[in-house]
């Protein structure tokens, strides 16, 4: 079966992340599909490189990242919600004229009509939020 | 059936600007309108606020974005459910909320009311018929 | 069409539960995980209204349960206790998910 996912919130804070994570290595380990995970409102923040937690927890962003790197997950970070909350990727930041990025290599910042394709494409829409 | 035309709920149970979900479920909303999906919103708990009319922040310097929602009839988004209960549970009544209309073409352009208050009851049997349903 | 609906709120802090158990339908299922576990536990006040939904099948995911420090002797009867796998399952065999968030 054919899984989209939606995360709402950032890492950390809220357990979402964290739960999304185990429903995907999950359903990847049972044979399902994930058609793409999908960041948005704070949850965008789980797609920043420049996360360092403390060494003796989980690192939230690098786990999906290397997820992505074993599945070839899509993981894609809502560009409204990431401009508003300062998740820059090269092209973002040459329009915007910022002088850095923070985007993780295996993120990518799309449109919210990636959401839209993700829930039309797939099976089932599952929802991880505050 | 991933190819057939799906319908899509959007469940809003979230007050507007104590937090940003709202806004951007209603961001959500417009860029799906592209999609040619059958799509509605249900207004349940915190949500009705969302539709209050009279709405004005200007003096807690956020923006007002209560106005799109009377753009929604533009994007052929015209099945607003507001749960009767909730209403009733905060005090409110439909005259508390906008008058959110769209126009059908099917009719010579006449205008049609987009609201409709329904039962806890009759919401569920409409969120039973959906295909997918959008949580934020 | 068959339904899962997911709660990851307290029913103590947060009126997810009890807005979810106003709108399951008769054959539809509810899970419990993260802070929702707390809907899960005997003695409490949510209980009664867990026993009281007629034909609706709960559960509790395990992980959050035992990472909360709350034992299995803990969960009311009848909420059926699943892990990671056991949620997947239940996300394919409803017809979709909803996430009272």
């Amino acid at each position: 079966m054919k899984f989209a996912i939606q995360i709402n919130e950032g890492p950390y804070q809220h357990q979402a992340s964290d739960s999304a994570y185990l429903f995907t290595k999950t359903a990847l380990e049972k044979g399902h599909e994930i058609f793409r995970v999908f960041f948005y409102h704070d949850g965008v923040g789980n797609g920043t490189r420049l996360t360092t937690p403390p060494q003796d927890d989980r690192h939230v962003v690098n786990r999906w990242a290397e997820l992505a790197e074993k599945h070839e997950l899509d993981l894609v970070v809502c560009v409204a919600a990431a401009q508003r909350r300062g998740l820059v990727d090269d092209g973002e930041a040459e329009r915007n004229g910022k002088d850095a990025t923070n985007i993780h290599p295996k993120f990518r910042i799309s449109g919210l009509g990636q959401l839209i394709e993700a829930a039309i494409q797939a099976d089932r829409l599952v929802v991880f939020g505050d | 059936m991933s190819e057939d035309i799906k319908n899509f709920l959007y469940l809003n149970r979230r007050a507007p600007y104590g937090t940003i979900y709202a806004w951007e479920s209603l961001e959500v909303v417009l860029i799906g309108a592209a999609f040619d999906q059958k799509v509605s919103l249900a207004f349940v708990d915190d949500g009705v606020f969302q539709i209050v009319k009279g709405q004005d922040t200007s003096a807690i310097e956020m923006k007002n974005f209560s106005p799109t929602y009377s753009a929604l009839g533009d994007y052929d988004v015209n099945q607003l459910y507001v749960e009767q209960e909730s209403l009733e549970e905060r005090g409110l009544s439909v005259d508390d909320l906008m008058h959110l209309t769209w126009e059908d073409e099917d009719e010579d352009w006449a205008e049609k009311d987009s609201i409709r208050v329904v039962s806890r009851a009759e919401l569920n049997k409409i969120i039973e018929a959906q295909d997918v349903v959008f949580s934020f | 069409m068959s339904e899962l609906h997911t709660v990851n709120k307290s029913p103590f802090e947060k009126n997810s539960f009890d807005s979810c158990l106003g709108h399951v339908l008769e054959g539809s299922a509810v899970l419990l995980y993260e802070d929702g576990v707390y809907a899960a536990l005997k003695g409490t006040a949510t209980e009664g209204k867990v026993k009281a939904a007629q034909g609706v099948k709960f559960y509790a995911l395990g992980p959050d349960l035992k990472a909360r420090g709350l034992a299995q002797d803990r969960v009311s009867d009848g909420i059926e206790i699943i892990d990671y796998a056991g949620f997947v399952d239940l996300a394919t065999e409803h017809d979709k998910v909803v996430a009272w968030v």
